[in-house]
């Protein structure tokens, strides 16, 4: 299964009937380096677009979108003492949450990696 | 991740624009002007590169000028009482008794002696430029505090801007051997004291003092010349350039104000922790803006003081309300960040007197829940400015 992207530079990955969701390189480039990670409880119910995580960096705080429904399954507690994970690998160790989504069909709207390359040259 | 801000108004551009863009600074706009707010290497590594090494900032969007009698004299020290007269209608430092070379931090404050500015004001070393001053005023305030100095001078004096020269900030430990490699003279100036040099044809004007809490060197150069002289400084290589960002974090764990959020016009002197900047002999005499509210508040009656506060989760930025054992609002963060050297988040912001004791524990709210705040000393990390007796 490949990643998909949104527009407001989250990725999602699906394994099996679980998502796991975090930030582009591109978003932690955009940030600067991260003091701080706010994930959601487990069990959260987001909906589509729903503010799942706040990430701060030195200047501000950003909030992250669930780029799908679903519920959250899991999150990254590496994060609460490393946050600089996230600059360091945004689209591995340093992911966010797992989500159990509530229709795999959602992924289809978001964009694949070309599709996210090509969007990333017209900022 | 939420996009950034509109673009507004076309941003000026300082002498050394394109070099921060050549260096791959990230540019946004502050006080009007494209700034670098960070380098590649990121604000937490060019805030430590300035606490162990030497920092270089480029601050020209703020508002160097000179102050220059109109009517000059022979008698130099009848000169400086003459120009140190209009500024003091204005500031409520003590500017006629600056000794040749000083460099004095001061208030710019209204008719409630809330503060309108803050700035530096310095006498010339020099005999044949007495009847001026040196003034640096901050950029989101230079046309206001401009407008008024002009309007005090009338026809008594002249306010010459320099804000179309770089200004630069050295900063660090390291400053001091770097200034001297380039220019040894300069490394010879005492804290707060400034003096004009001439570097092989470029004209110099260098003041020992800062925002960082470290030692080092504030450097006004033509604009001409400024692109060359700050790669000079960075072919050194204990020389980094450093952004906004950083200088932010350093000002913040150095504990000093930043205008327009931790000092605005409601806010006096005395509220602000500032009571250094009140002389003596301004207090005494009472004749300085707003001197009722101000020398009232000194003997007693204070509503709130500005204070730091550790704090534990989430950075609290500013406007996040600070709340008392029982949860009632009792403050606001004015300023708040992470702090690269403590590691932790802290922050600065007003309380009442009672609250404002070291160690007094409080909390801040940040997205809706409260996370625990302490009060603590100012400054976080300790000032390590050049300790010589002025000779």
């Amino acid at each position: 299964m490949t990643t998909r992207y949104t527009r407001d530079h989250e990725w999602i990955r699906l394994e099996g009937d679980v998502a796991v969701v975090g930030i582009t390189d591109y978003a932690q480039e955009q940030l600067g380096d991260i003091v701080y990670v706010e994930l959601p409880p487990v069990g959260k119910q987001l909906g589509k677009g729903a503010e799942a995580a706040v990430v701060e960096s030195v200047k501000a705080a950003s909030e992250i979108y669930a780029p799908v429904a679903g519920e959250v399954v899991g999150v990254n507690q590496v994060l609460a003492d490393e946050p600089a994970v996230v600059n360091r690998s945004p689209e591995g160790a340093g992911w966010f949450l797992k989500l159990k989504v509530a229709s795999r069909a959602d992924l289809d709207s978001l964009m694949d990696p070309d599709a996210y390359k090509a969007f990333l040259e017209t900022i | 991740m939420s996009s950034a801000a509109p673009a507004e108004t076309p941003l000026r551009e300082t002498p050394l624009t394109r070099l921060h863009r050549g260096l791959g600074a990230r540019m946004v706009g502050f006080a009007g002007y494209s700034m670098p707010v960070q380098y590649p290497t990121g604000i937490i590594a060019e805030h430590n590169w300035t606490r162990t090494h030497a920092g270089l900032f480029d601050v020209s969007h703020m508002g160097p000028s000179f102050l220059i009698l109109t009517g000059r004299s022979d008698d130099a020290g009848a000169d400086h009482a003459a120009v140190a007269a209009i500024m003091e209608g204005l500031v409520c430092g003590d500017i006629r008794g600056l000794k040749p070379g000083q460099v004095r931090y001061t208030l710019l404050l209204n008719d409630d002696g809330g503060i309108l500015d803050d700035l530096m004001v310095a006498r010339p070393i020099d005999p044949a430029w007495s009847g001026a001053l040196y003034v640096v005023v901050n950029a989101a305030t230079k046309e206001s505090d401009f407008a008024k100095l002009a309007a005090a001078a009338g026809s008594r004096a002249q306010l010459r801007r320099s804000d179309d020269c770089a200004l630069l900030a050295l900063q660090g430990p390291e400053a001091a051997d770097v200034i001297k490699a380039v220019l040894p003279a300069a490394a010879e100036l005492g804290f707060m004291t400034y003096r004009s040099f001439d570097l092989n044809g470029i004209e110099l004007v260098i003041s020992r003092s800062g925002y960082t809490g470290e030692d080092g060197f504030e450097i006004l150069v033509p604009p001409e010349r400024a692109g060359e002289f700050w790669e000079r400084l960075l072919d050194d290589r204990r020389v980094r350039p450093i952004g906004l960002g950083a200088r932010d974090s350093l000002r913040l764990e150095a504990g000093l104000p930043l205008y327009g959020h931790d000092l605005d016009e409601t806010t006096s002197p005395i509220e602000a922790g500032l009571a250094f900047a009140v002389s003596r002999r301004r207090r005494e005499a009472a004749d300085f803006p707003g001197a009722r509210r101000v020398l009232g508040e000194l003997s007693g009656t204070l509503a709130r003081v500005r204070v730091g506060l550790l704090i534990d989760g989430a950075p609290a930025r500013e406007g996040a309300e600070v709340t008392d054992e029982y949860g009632v609002v009792v403050g606001k963060v004015t300023s708040g960040g992470f702090s690269p050297t403590l590691g932790r988040p802290i922050a600065m912001g007003y309380l009442p007197p009672p609250l404002s004791p070291v160690g007094t524990r409080l909390g801040v709210r940040v997205r809706d829940r409260v996370q625990s705040a302490v009060v603590a000393a100012l400054p976080f990390v300790p000032h390590r400015y050049l300790r010589k007796p002025a000779s």
